[in-house]
């Protein structure tokens, strides 16, 4: 059974923090899907369209009928563990630190044997479930979990290496005034976050909310993502002890770019939408990165709120889509500049949200503040990457990868004329 | 399965070791070379009256054999380059028998050497295959000890092998190694030390595991008149058999690729696995050995560990077993860890084993089993050795 | 000596005294607050270009922006629909005497401590003038209610009904344009109309008369009680912008000590 967590002590200000190290990231490209998967919570293996063999490791050619059709599908997770070692010593540093190191050898019941890491609840030759999660190199990799959980088991070492579990971190909300703040404040504080931190922008002009975040005891800073001095300024005060940082700054109004007919609205998009986002990552990037290895509430993730605009233009929020597909572009160079440190950035895309004014035109489904709270905590306790939060983000997320320029065309129509 | 064509005519001479080196500043063009001029010599030969030339080799990077023939200064008219680890020697020695037999080379030098810098281990596992990139460095990163200790833990399961019978083999290596001036190992190893190693990848532990170093073996390939005229001892080769990827669908390996072969390597042998005088197995790993000793017919499958139990596996033993001390005692020079039992075997029947020299020994079993490229080895080769012509 | 050579001499000496009546620009300084589907004031923002550093190794600037509007700031007649086809509507086509007048400042402090709606009405215009004489034609006129001595949200003091501040009444603004023939109207709250003033008719008053007749609105002043209630000179100079309906300002008044 896995002991419970308890809370880090305080950090010895005379001890050096230490670097991130990272287990290996190299991949072949056929190896990169199972990451894909991995990046959405998916164990999914190849499968041979013409002869139905499952291969494992990943290939470009079927080891059954070399056949080349070998399209990724989700697996059943079931398997049994019939050899395990434990590892002792490696040249890898990530693992040297982290040794010992369990590893087993999983028959699946889809075919394949897979090598993967093993939860310390497994017994030796026992029936385990395989999930895909990413690690701190930032790919897929196959974990054996007991067949049904067991109590405290996500506070597992390894399972809180391949997350960035809230429980016992400090957590920054960068915008207070947003229409999620209070949900995702209510939710990280049920899932453990130890400090719930947000950002207050315009102190001067009241909210209805801030008593809200106020009772949560969220602690309200001020900061305006627009404004590059607050930014800083805050960071230098909490930048050492946040751990998780949720950006929920958002500006969002309606209109493309002739029904405008001005580019003042998209300067406030593009400085509260894209530049904040820089600014927050300028300010906050590089301590986080630093503090990639830092124990338990080592920092472990930036997470972007994205409208699903981003991956194909949504009228009638046409520019306001554009800022967004201008913060999803920088959130990927963002994970290629954390990389390095371990540090995941996490994207979660919605639809029309219920709570934000602007959308009340559209027609329903919306998605809630509780629902995309619960997706933000979900994704963070399973280390996702890329989430995808209610009916209207799933359906264009589908649409996007079976064509994206079909729906663009969808996205685009014109309106029956004369 | 036909028999194969006899190898008869083919003459194994001139073998020769360096020392091993636990790390080393030079190269693998350093080692391969020392070990060629040292065959050579040993023949009395000149590096240009070479014609055939097969390198076994994972250092060498960017060169591969066709570097080192500029490198060294060689011209051959037959080349090869064997990346095939611990099954090399065989492989190599396959081919190169059917050059001399057809005529497309005369003398073919096969040298096998490895480099070992402070780093280099840790750099050859990363690059070593992308199956292991893929699939297997990522879970713990333990290269090699890692894979062999799943597959020692699931046959221990399986065939109820204890500890004891992985460590009769290792300490009689090391007592055999003792005689070998060579070997890296210099210290006796007694059971309870090997019991009481600190653990590595459970189940293996520190003596399950061979000894990364430089060095480089060779011999050469030639016909039985041509070594007859410079009147040199050699070797014959009865048989010769290699297997790639065999029982794919096994979930985890228990056995290798001689399962599929055994039977023509005696058939085309003439003789069976009671009549050899000397066994030398890929011994990476102990439970590699075990796996060969019942997949080339000594015993049953899971039966090794019984069959061991009443053997004495030394130099002097009724199953005389990696006479040199093999990779476990002596080191493993990389590639060249996949030549150490076929040049020991031809130094054996030849009568030129020195020190290790198994008294009478004519007919001996050479064994090699190479690359982990995921879960397991992929590579399997044996070669039955006689005498030609004694030293 | 000439005038100016003695103007000068007296600013050396401090017996004319130099009053700033200008707000730091500041990013968290508030702006005025619309209705959200309407185009918005932005608020002054600054960027640091270098700082001696890899961008500039012996100089730091900044970028800035902002609105015309953020800040202390002139309003000019082009601001207001009322005031869109003067001439010279413009701050780059208004003459520059015309920035320079002599002040009269009401004082509402009282008023505008007790009622945070307080107005301005022509009786408490006609009372002033009891006390202190006729405003002079040409005069620029400031409301004073200590609203600059507020901070943070007690400065728009936005409700749910809207902001609430002090302002003039339409017939307040009418006389001080029409009988009194003012320069400009000034205040220390954040628009020259009351927090409420939408609700008069018509709506924003100061705005649409003050505009309508060519006149110009001075806001978000602050320390208006540094001043004398008459005999103040004040100079608000906006940038020149071409076709701008305003701009922020250093106000500054020249205050002779007696």
């Amino acid at each position: 059974m896995t002991h419970p967590l308890a809370p880090p002590p305080k950090k010895n200000p005379q001890k050096r923090s230490v670097s991130p190290t990272r287990p290996p990231e190299v991949r072949s490209r056929a190896a990169l899907h199972l990451t894909a998967a991995a990046a959405e919570g998916r164990f999914a293996l190849q499968r041979c369209a013409e002869c139905g063999k499952v291969q494992y490791p990943p290939r470009d050619a079927c080891s059954a009928c070399l056949s080349t059709d070998l399209p990724w599908q989700d697996m059943a997770p079931g398997g049994t563990l019939i050899a395990e070692t434990t590892v002792q010593t490696s040249p890898r540093l990530y693992f040297r630190e982290r040794m010992p190191w369990r590893a087993g050898t999983v028959q699946l019941d889809a075919g394949p044997t897979v090598l993967a890491h093993i939860h310390g609840d497994v017994a030796r030759h026992a029936r385990v479930r395989v999930v895909a999660r990413l690690d701190q190199a930032g790919q897929g990799v196959l974990v054996a979990l007991p067949e049904t959980d067991t109590p405290n088991m996500e506070d597992d070492p390894l399972m809180r290496a391949l997350s960035a579990d809230p429980k016992h971190r400090r957590v920054l909300i960068t915008d207070a005034r947003s229409a999620q703040a209070p949900a995702l404040a209510r939710a990280l504080k049920q899932a453990g976050a130890a400090i719930i931190f947000a950002g207050e922008p315009e102190s001067w002009r009241p909210y209805p909310q801030r008593a809200e975040l106020q009772a949560l005891g969220v602690e309200i800073l001020p900061m305006d993502v627009t404004d590059t001095a607050s930014v800083q300024k805050l960071a230098g005060e909490i930048g050492g002890k946040t751990d998780i940082l949720i950006n929920t700054a958002r500006f969002l109004r309606p209109g493309g770019v002739l029904d405008r007919g001005d580019t003042g609205f998209a300067r406030d998009e593009l400085e509260v939408n894209y530049l904040g986002l820089m600014r927050l990552a300028q300010a906050f990037g590089p301590g986080m990165c630093a503090r990639a290895a830092d124990g338990v509430n080592a920092a472990a993730a930036w997470v972007n709120l994205l409208s699903v605009g981003a991956l194909s233009n949504a009228r009638p929020f046409g520019a306001y889509s554009a800022s967004q597909a201008g913060a999803y572009s920088l959130s990927q160079s963002l994970r290629a500049e954390f990389r390095p440190s371990g540090l995941r950035v996490m994207n979660v895309f919605f639809g029309p949200t219920e709570e934000d004014d602007w959308y009340q035109p559209l027609p329903p489904p919306r998605v809630t503040a509780l629902a995309l709270a619960r997706s933000v905590v979900d994704g963070l306790q399973r280390g996702l990457e890329d989430v995808w939060c209610g009916d209207i983000a799933q359906d264009l997320r589908d649409r996007f990868r079976r064509d994206p320029k079909v729906l663009e065309r969808e996205m685009t129509l014109g309106g029956e004329g004369a | 399965m036909a028999r194969p064509a006899s190898y008869e005519g083919v003459a194994l001479v001139a073998p020769f070791s360096t020392p091993y080196q636990r790390y080393s500043i030079d190269t693998a063009h350093h080692w391969i070379a020392t070990a060629l001029r040292g065959s050579l010599q040993a023949a009395g030969l000149k590096p240009a009256e070479l014609d055939g030339f097969s390198v076994s080799s994972f250092t060498l990077f960017p060169d591969t054999a066709v570097g080192l023939t500029q490198h060294l200064g060689l011209c051959p008219r037959w080349l090869d380059h064997i990346p095939m680890g611990g099954a090399s020697a065989g492989v190599a020695l396959r081919r190169a028998a059917r050059a001399i037999q057809a005529g497309d080379a005369e003398i073919i030098a096969c040298v096998a050497g490895d480099t070992n810098h402070i780093d280099s281990f840790r750099q050859l596992l990363s690059s070593f295959s992308r199956f292991a990139m893929d699939a297997s460095y990522p879970y713990g990163y333990g290269g090699p000890n890692a894979s062999f200790a799943l597959l020692t833990d699931r046959y221990m399961t399986e065939y109820g092998a204890t500890r004891e019978d992985f460590g009769r083999l290792c300490v009689a290596q090391r007592d055999n190694a003792l005689k070998n001036p060579n070997a890296v190992m210099k210290k006796p190893l007694t059971m309870q030390q090997y019991l009481d190693a600190r653990p590595i990848a459970e189940p293996i532990a520190l003596f399950d595991c061979v000894m990364p170093c430089a060095g480089a073996e060779a011999f050469l390939v030639m016909s039985e008149e041509r070594a007859q005229s410079l009147g040199l001892p050699y070797a014959r080769l009865a048989a010769a058999i290699e297997r790639h990827n065999a029982h794919a669908d096994d979930p985890i390996q228990l056995r290798g690729g001689w399962t599929m072969d055994v039977d023509v390597l005696w058939d085309q042998a003439g003789m069976g696995p009671q009549e050899m005088n000397l066994v030398q197995t890929y011994d990476d790993y102990p439970v590699i050995s075990m796996m060969q000793i019942e997949d080339l017919g000594f015993c049953a499958k899971g039966e090794g560990p019984a069959y061991l139990r009443n053997k004495d596996l030394t130099i002097s033993g009724d199953f005389p077993h990696n006479t040199s001390g093999g990779q476990l005692s002596a080191g493993q020079a990389g590639a060249a860890g996949g030549f150490i039992g076929m040049v020991e075997a031809i130094r054996q029947v030849t009568g030129q084993a020195g020190g290790t020299q198994v008294p009478d020994a004519e007919r001996a079993l050479v064994s090699g089993f190479g690359m982990i490229n995921f879960d397991r080895g992929l590579c399997s080769s044996a070669a039955v050795l006689t005498t030609g012509a004694r030293a | 000596m000439s005038t100016l050579a003695n103007f000068a001499s007296r600013i050396a000496t401090g017996e004319i005294r130099v009053v700033d009546l200008t707000h730091t620009l500041d990013p968290d300084f508030p702006v005025i607050i619309l209705p959200p589907e309407f185009g918005q004031c932005a608020r002054f923002r600054m960027e640091e270009i270098s700082a001696y550093d890899h961008r500039g190794p012996a100089w730091k600037w900044h970028n800035i922006s902002m609105s015309e509007h953020t800040g202390t700031h002139f309003d000019a007649p082009a601001h207001w629909i009322s005031g869109r086809d003067l001439p010279r509507a413009a701050v780059d086509e208004i003459a520059p005497a015309d920035f320079i007048g002599p002040a009269c400042v009401i004082d509402c402090s009282e008023g505008a401590a007790r009622d945070e709606d307080f107005e301005l009405t022509v009786p408490l215009i006609e009372a002033w003038e009891a006390s202190h004489g006729r405003i002079p034609s040409g005069a620029w006129v400031l409301m004073r209610t200590d609203w600059s001595k507020r901070r943070g949200a007690e400065y728009l003091n936005m409700r749910e009904d809207g902001p609430h501040s002090p302002g003039p009444t339409p017939e307040a603004i009418r006389f001080l344009i029409d009988q009194r023939d003012i320069r400009g109207f000034g205040v220390e709250t954040v628009g020259t109309d009351a927090g409420q003033g939408s609700h008069y008719t018509p709506p924003y008053p100061a705005h649409y008369y003050l505009h309508g007749a060519g006149r110009f609105g001075l806001q978000c002043l602050s320390d208006l009680d540094q001043l004398p209630a008459t005999g103040a000179v004040l100079i608000a100079a906006p940038l020149k912008i071409k076709n701008g309906t305003g701009s922020p300002l250093r106000v500054l008044a020249l205050v002779e000590e007696t």
